[in-house]
C-alpha cells in the first residue's frame, strides 16, 4: 500500500517535472513542426497523378519515414529527461532528503521509471496518432493495424528509456541520454545492415541485424511498427521479398509472439538490473 | 479441551506483549562497529554512538573525520560496510524506521522546479505521516518562508534552500531531526533561528543529531557531544563530563598573608595583576566556591569580583584532536 502510494507519487513527480521543464513544450513543437511539414508534404503527393497502387506505396513509406521522426524526437526526448531525473539528482544531492524519507528505492525507481514511461509512450501514441489522422486526411490512407503499430512505437520508447535508466544508475546523466540515443541509432544502423545483407544472399551481414535486435529490442519493436503502419501491398509494389528487405523504411515481416514477449523479458531484467544497482549505490 | 491451552496462550501472548509495551522506547540512535571505505580511503574505522530521547547531541570533527558519512550510514543513504543501526527502536535496514525521522542533508537541493509549499507536501506524503495544509504553512512561517511559499526553488538563495531544507527536515511530525551542517548557508540571524529551532526540539522531547563546525553553536544547544577523528570515536560524553575542569576567576585586593595558602588549597591558581583563575580541584563546584569566598572575607581579603570559568569545548576539542595526531607520530 505504502509502496504502491510511493511509486505513483514519484510517477506524477516525474511528469510535473516533465511539464515544468519545458520538455513538454520543446517536444509539442518539434511534434506540430513534424506534423505540418507532414500534411504538406501529403498534401503535395495527393495533387501527383499516382496509380493507386502507387500512391499507397509512398504513402505507407512517407508515414514510416515520418514516425521514424516521431520515435527519433520521442527516444531523444525521454533519454535525455531519463538522465537528468536519476543520475542528475543523485549528484546534486535532491535524491538525499528524498531517499531519507521511508521509502525503498526500488520504489523511487519504479516510480521514475514509470513517469517516463506514461510520459514517452503517451507522447508517441499521441503524436503518432495526430500523424496517422495527418495522412488519412491529406492522401486517404489508413494503416491496416494502427492501434497495434501506435503501441509498438510506445514500446520501443519504454524500451530506450528503461536503457536509460539502467546507465544513469552508473554514470553522469550526461553520458547516459548520450550512449542510450548512440546505442538506438547503432542498432537501427545494424538493422539497415543486417536487412542489406540478407537482400544480398550474405548470411553473415544479414545476422548483424538479427544479434543487434536481439541485444537491444528498440529496431525489432520498430520494424514491427512500421509493418503495422505500412500497406500490405505496398512491399509487393516494391518488388517483394529480399530486396525490399534492404530498404530501411518498409518491414517485411510483421513481429512474433516470441519476439514480444523477449522484449518484455528484456525490459524487466535491464530494469531489474537497474533496481539492484541503484539500491547498492552510495549516495 | 482445545480451548484452554489457546486461551492460556493468548493471555501469555498478550503478557508478553504488556511487558515489551512497557519498555522504555529504544534510543533515538543506536550505532555499532560502523565502518565504510571508499576506495583506499577508510572513511569510517569504527564508531558507535548513541542519541537518546529527546537528546540534542552534536557531532565534532575535523574535515573528513567521517561525520557525514556516519550520518548517510544511519539513513540508509550509504551502505555500511560493517556495524549495525537502530532507528527510534527499529533496524535501520527496513524503510519504515524513517518515518519519524526527519533530515536536512549537508548538500541540500530541492527540486528547482517546485515550489516551497509543494516541497513540504511531496516530503509528507513520502513520509506517509498526515500533515495538515496548515500546519506545513505554519512550518514554512518557522523557518521565514512564509511569504514565498509559492514561488519556484529556481531562483532561491542557498541560504533561502537551506532554510527550506530545515522546513523540509521539520514537516512530518519528527521524533529524530538530523541537521548536517545546518547553518552553512546562514546568516547570523538564520544562525540564531536554527539555535532557537533546535532548543524548541529539545523541550518538546524531539532528539537532534546536530552536525556542525561552528563549536560554539553545538556548546550552545548540546546535551552530549561526540567527537570523530579520522573515522573513529576521540572522545564523547556530556558537556560537563568533556569540559570538567572547572575555573573560578577572582578579582581580589588587600591580600594578607594566609590569603595565598587559602586559594592555593582550592586549587591551581594563576595570578595576573589582581585576577586570580584557580582550577579548581575535584568536589562539588556549588559548595567550594562560595567556601572560598566565605574564607577570604573572614581573612580581611576584599572581593570585586567572582567570575565562573571554564575552558571552552573549542580549547578542550583541540586538545584531543591534537593529542591524537601525537599519538599517531
Amino acid at each position: 500500500m505504502t509502496t504502491a502510494r510511493t511509486v505513483l507519487t514519484i510517477a506524477a513527480l516525474t511528469l510535473r517535472e516533465a511539464t515544468r521543464r519545458r520538455v513538454l513544450l520543446a517536444l509539442a513543437v518539434l511534434t506540430v513542426l513534424l506534423l505540418v511539414l507532414s500534411a504538406w508534404g501529403f498534401s503535395r503527393l495527393a495533387a501527383e497523378s499516382l496509380t493507386s497502387g502507387e500512391a499507397r506505396l509512398t504513402a505507407s513509406i512517407l508515414l514510416n519515414l515520418v514516425m521514424f521522426g516521431l520515435s527519433l524526437i520521442a527516444a531523444l526526448g525521454t533519454a535525455f529527461l531519463a538522465g537528468p531525473t536519476l543520475s542528475g539528482e543523485t549528484e546534486s544531492g535532491i535524491a538525499l532528503a528524498v531517499l531519507a524519507r521511508p521509502i525503498r528505492r526500488s520504489a523511487f525507481l519504479l516510480g521514475k521509471w514509470l513517469g517516463l514511461v506514461v510520459f514517452g509512450g503517451g507522447f508517441v501514441v499521441l503524436a503518432g496518432l495526430a500523424e496517422v489522422l495527418v495522412v488519412g486526411a491529406t492522401v486517404d490512407y489508413w494503416p491496416p493495424e494502427p492501434a497495434a503499430a501506435l503501441a509498438l512505437l510506445a514500446a520501443q520508447t519504454i524500451v530506450l528509456l528503461t536503457l536509460t535508466v539502467l546507465l544513469s544508475t552508473a554514470i553522469s546523466p550526461m553520458a547516459s541520454g548520450v550512449v542510450a540515443v548512440g546505442l538506438f541509432c547503432t542498432t537501427w544502423v545494424a538493422g539497415v545492415v543486417g536487412g542489406v545483407g540478407a537482400s544480398l544472399g550474405n548470411d553473415a551481414v544479414g545476422r548483424v541485424g538479427s544479434v543487434s535486435r536481439v541485444l537491444l529490442p528498440t529496431d525489432g519493436l520498430w520494424r514491427g511498427a512500421m509493418h503495422a503502419f505500412q500497406d500490405p501491398a505496398a512491399l509487393l509494389e516494391f518488388g517483394g521479398g529480399a530486396e525490399a528487405g534492404a530498404f530501411p523504411f518498409l518491414s517485411q515481416a510483421p513481429l512474433t509472439v516470441t519476439y514480444l514477449a523477449w522484449a518484455a523479458v528484456w525490459v524487466a531484467m535491464v530494469w531489474g538490473l537497474a533496481a539492484v544497482a541503484f539500491a547498492r549505490r552510495d549516495l | 479441551m482445545t480451548a484452554g491451552p489457546t486461551a492460556a496462550g493468548s493471555a501469555g501472548l498478550r503478557e508478553a506483549a504488556d511487558l515489551v509495551a512497557a519498555l522504555p522506547p529504544g534510543p533515538a540512535v543506536w550505532c555499532s562497529g560502523l565502518r565504510k571505505r571508499y576506495g583506499k580511503q577508510q572513511a569510517v574505522a569504527d564508531v558507535s554512538l548513541e542519541v537518546g530521547r529527546g537528546e540534542v547531541v552534536g557531532l565534532l570533527g575535523p574535515n573528513g573525520a567521517g561525520k557525514t558519512s556516519v550520518i548517510k550510514m544511519l539513513l540508509g543513504l550509504v551502505r555500511p560496510d560493517a556495524g549495525e543501526v537502530l532507528l527510534l527502536g527499529r533496524p535501520a535496514a527496513d524503510p519504515a524506521a524513517r518515518a519519524r525521522v526527519g533530515y536536512l542533508p549537508e548538500l541540500f537541493r530541492y527540486q528547482p522546479w517546485l515550489s516551497p509549499i509543494e516541497v513540504l507536501t511531496l516530503h509528507v506524503r513520502l513520509s506517509g505521516i498526515d500533515v495538515p495544509a496548515q500546519e506545513q504553512r505554519d512550518c514554512l512561517a518557522l523557518v521565514g518562508l512564509a511569504d514565498r511559499a509559492g514561488d519556484r526553488l529556481g531562483g532561491f538563495s542557498k541560504g533561502m534552500q537551506q532554510r527550506l531544507g530545515l522546513a523540509v527536515a521539520l514537516v512530518a511530525g519528527p521524533e529524530l531531526v538530523v541537521l548536517d551542517e545546518p547553518t552553512s548557508a546562514l546568516d547570523p540571524l538564520g544562525r540564531v533561528d536554527v539555535r532557537d529551532i533546535v532548543l524548541a526540539l529539545r523541550s518538546r522531547g524531539v532528539a537532534v543529531l546536530l552536525n556542525s563546525h561552528l563549536i560554539g553553536e553545538v556548546e550552545r544547544v548540546c546535551d552530549r557531544v561526540v567527537i570523530l577523528d579520522r573515522g573513529r570515536v576521540a572522545a564523547s560524553g556530556s558537556l560537563d563530563e568533556l569540559l570538567g575542569q572547572r575555573e573560578v576567576r577572582l578579582h581580589l585586593t588587600d591580600l594578607p598573608a594566609g590569603a595565598a595558602q587559602r586559594l592555593a588549597s582550592a586549587g591551581r591558581v594563576e595570578r595576573e595583576g589582581d585576577w586570580f583563575t584557580v582550577a579548581l580541584a575535584a568536589g562539588d563546584p556549588g559548595a567550594v566556591v562560595p567556601d572560598l569566598v566565605g574564607d577570604l572575607v573572614a581573612l580581611g581579603v576584599r572581593v570585586h569580583a567572582v567570575e565562573p570559568a571554564r575552558i571552552s569545548l573549542e580549547e578542550r576539542l583541540l586538545g584531543i584532536l591534537r593529542a591524537g595526531q601525537g599519538d599517531h607520530r
